[in-house]
């Protein structure tokens, strides 16, 4: 009987106490999935209402993307239980596409629409579209040129950076010759080999590589190094008792040991590499991202420059995200004891 | 049956070898003054000996067996496995050393193969590898890696990398000191049936008497550094030893008064 009363008296006052937890997890699931839909469709309209300061083509398929965004965000947040692991993704990413559509209002209202920013220098989201989808083959050709240039230096710098440095490590009589060049000639940017390299090597194409391939090849040497000099001796020690050959302590000992060094390397590598191509390519080379961007400047195209430079943040981001599932798998073990 | 005994016979003949330390010194060198940490040892060891070396801390005990083990040369003497000087290390020697220094990039098992795959013999011999993590009662941590392991497992794993080598000298610095009273005695148990089983010479860095006393043949007591043998005594008893016999607990309070423990035992 007690209890009877006891869960009359909860429920009667259910309705009321749960009417602002109900609200609040609503809130909570789909409120920025409906804000995101809001922010696009706000896009959208800001893109159809007002007309266009200059030319642009394709503001209103841009305007149509949005709404059809717009949509998207708002039916999957809604029927985000039958979506499953799309639905969680875009539950993740709701708030970004708030920041993302919010964003892109503010840009076309201050660039297509009434030139708040001077018009030739900041153009607006639709003049980069036409750039993607006009400009296209010679986009891509560059783009091409690009991860082509950079993979080839950036392989041959991480292969003699990488010997290098477990050479110096390991034998006295490397570190003796290769050191004191390592120091001299190390430190010096690679791009200020860039006069002469281009005089020196047969070709542009050749020189850039030589130069990518000095940027990469220098941290790699000296993270390569310091990581085998730093591996401790016990590790020979019990390796030695087991009837190891220096080979094996080479390949089976300091090399492992040495990984984790090794890939703050390969990090670092890359990013020097990525300045080096990009003036590499600016100054020698007729190809790539950095030629485009110099190109585009020459015809004062800022949406050209804008829609390379966009291209370009994603081509290196992308390198590094895959520099990053490479380390991962290669050094799970490390996973429990250092902070990843 | 008789086939497998045979095969093992066939695979690992003379069980265990003698060890001679012939008048061996040795110093380091800290910060240019020389500091002598062993002095004038001689020890004879016959094979399938099983010897005990206790001394206090820093006296030189671990020093000594990585002279054993060829992984450094002695300023003077000589040492000699089966008649052969000892210039470098060799499998036919193996040290389960006082940190377990298992390598952490590789599994538990890859830990365990580490010598067979550095003697260049796994492939035909992963058998021996199970069978050695059988032994420390490890199997089901086969995929783990170091860093997921106890201190008293890792110290296990040491010892399985060590047996698999099945080493005609097994050299062990202090490789129960990190078990739990419980695991310990499990172990020095499997340790003395292992031994019976194989033959091998084993020569263990202990700082516990009693633990000297229910494994060894022979227990060494080193002076202060630089270790000298002080006392050299034979521990006549059948296996399994108890830990009460009062033989054994006559010939503890003589060792701890050697090691000048006297006045409190
Ligand atoms: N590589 C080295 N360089 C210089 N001195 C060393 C070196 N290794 C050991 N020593 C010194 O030699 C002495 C003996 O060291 P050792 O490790 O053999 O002691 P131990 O008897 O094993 O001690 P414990 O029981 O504490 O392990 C110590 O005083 C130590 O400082
Ligand atoms: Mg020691």
């Amino acid at each position: 009987m007690s209890t009877y009363s006891l869960s009359d008296g909860l429920a009667s006052g259910a309705p009321r106490s749960s009417r602002a937890p109900l609200l609040a997890t609503w809130i909570r699931d789909s409120g920025a999935g409906v804000l995101a839909s809001i922010a696009w469709i706000a896009f959208g309209l800001s893109c159809l209402w007002w007309a266009d300061v200059g030319d642009w083509s394709r503001t209103h398929s841009l305007g149509i993307a949005a709404f059809v965004i717009a949509a998207i965000a708002l039916f999957g947040t809604v029927g985000a239980d039958y979506l499953g692991a799309a639905g969680q993704a875009l539950h993740k990413r709701a708030p970004w596409l708030v920041a993302l559509g919010a964003f892109l209002t503010v840009w076309e209202v201050a660039t297509a629409k009434f030139a708040w920013l001077p018009l030739p220098f900041f153009p607006p989201p639709q003049a980069i579209i036409d750039v993607y989808t006009d400009d296209l083959p010679k986009l891509l050709d560059s783009v091409f040129a690009s991860i082509k240039l950079q993979l080839g230096g950036y392989l041959i710098g991480v292969a003699i950076g990488f010997l290098t440095g477990v050479s110096i490590g390991w034998s006295r009589a490397v570190g003796y010759w290769v050191h004191p060049v390592l120091r001299f000639i190390g430190p010096l940017p690679a791009t200020a080999w860039l006069p002469i390299a281009f005089f020196t090597f047969p070709s542009s194409w050749s020189a850039s590589t030589f130069l990518i391939a000095l940027a990469t090849g220098f941290p790699v040497t000296v993270l390569t190094w310091s990581g085998v000099a730093s591996v401790s001796n016990a590790y020979y020690d019990v390796a030695r008792t087991l009837g190891a050959k220096p080979s094996f302590l080479v390949l089976k000992v300091a090399i492992p040991a040495a990984l984790p060094h090794v890939f703050v390397g390969l990090f670092m590598g890359l990013g020097s590499s990525f300045a080096v191509l990009v003036v590499a390519e600016m100054i020698g080379v007729k190809a790539g991202l950095g030629w485009y961007l110099q190109w585009a400047q020459g015809w004062a195209a800022y949406a050209n420059m804008y829609a390379a430079l966009i291209v370009m943040s994603l081509l290196c981001s992308g390198a590094i995200t895959l520099l990053f599932s490479i380390r991962d798998r290669l050094l799970v073990w490390q996973k429990g004891t250092v902070k990843w | 049956m008789v086939a497998t005994a045979l095969a093992e016979a066939v695979m690992h003949p003379a069980a265990g070898a003698a060890l001679d330390i012939e008048q061996v010194s040795h110093a380091f060198d800290i910060d240019g003054t020389e500091l002598p940490v062993l002095s004038d040892v001689s020890i004879s060891v016959e094979p399938g000996e099983f010897v005990a070396l206790l001394g206090p801390s820093g006296c030189g005990k671990s020093t000594l067996l990585r002279l054993v083990a060829g992984l450094d040369k002695p300023k003077a003497g000589r040492l000699r496995e089966d008649e052969a000087r000892i210039r470098n290390p060799h499998p036919s020697r193996v040290v389960v050393f006082q940190d377990p220094t298992l390598f952490p990039w590789r599994s538990v098992w890859d830990n365990v193969a580490l010598g067979l795959e550095a003697q260049g013999i796994l492939k035909s011999q992963r058998h021996r590898v199970d069978a050695a993590l059988d032994l420390v009662g490890l199997s089901s941590f086969r995929n783990a890696y170091p860093h997921q392991l106890s201190g008293g497992m890792a110290q296990r794993v040491a010892l399985a990398r060590a047996l698999v080598n099945d080493p005609k000298i097994l050299i062990l610095d202090e490789p129960l000191g990190k078990l739990d009273s419980l695991t310990r005695i499990t172990m020095q148990a499997e340790l003395v049936s292992l031994w019976q089983r194989k033959g091998f010479t084993t020569l263990l860095v202990t700082h516990d008497a009693e633990e000297a006393l229910v494994l060894a043949n022979r227990v060494i007591v080193f002076s202060e550094r630089p270790a000298r043998v002080k006392a050299d005594i034979r521990v006549d008893r059948p296996y399994p030893r108890h830990r009460g016999d009062p033989y054994l607990a006559d010939l503890r309070r003589q060792i701890l008064g050697l090691l000048g423990l006297d006045a409190t035992w």
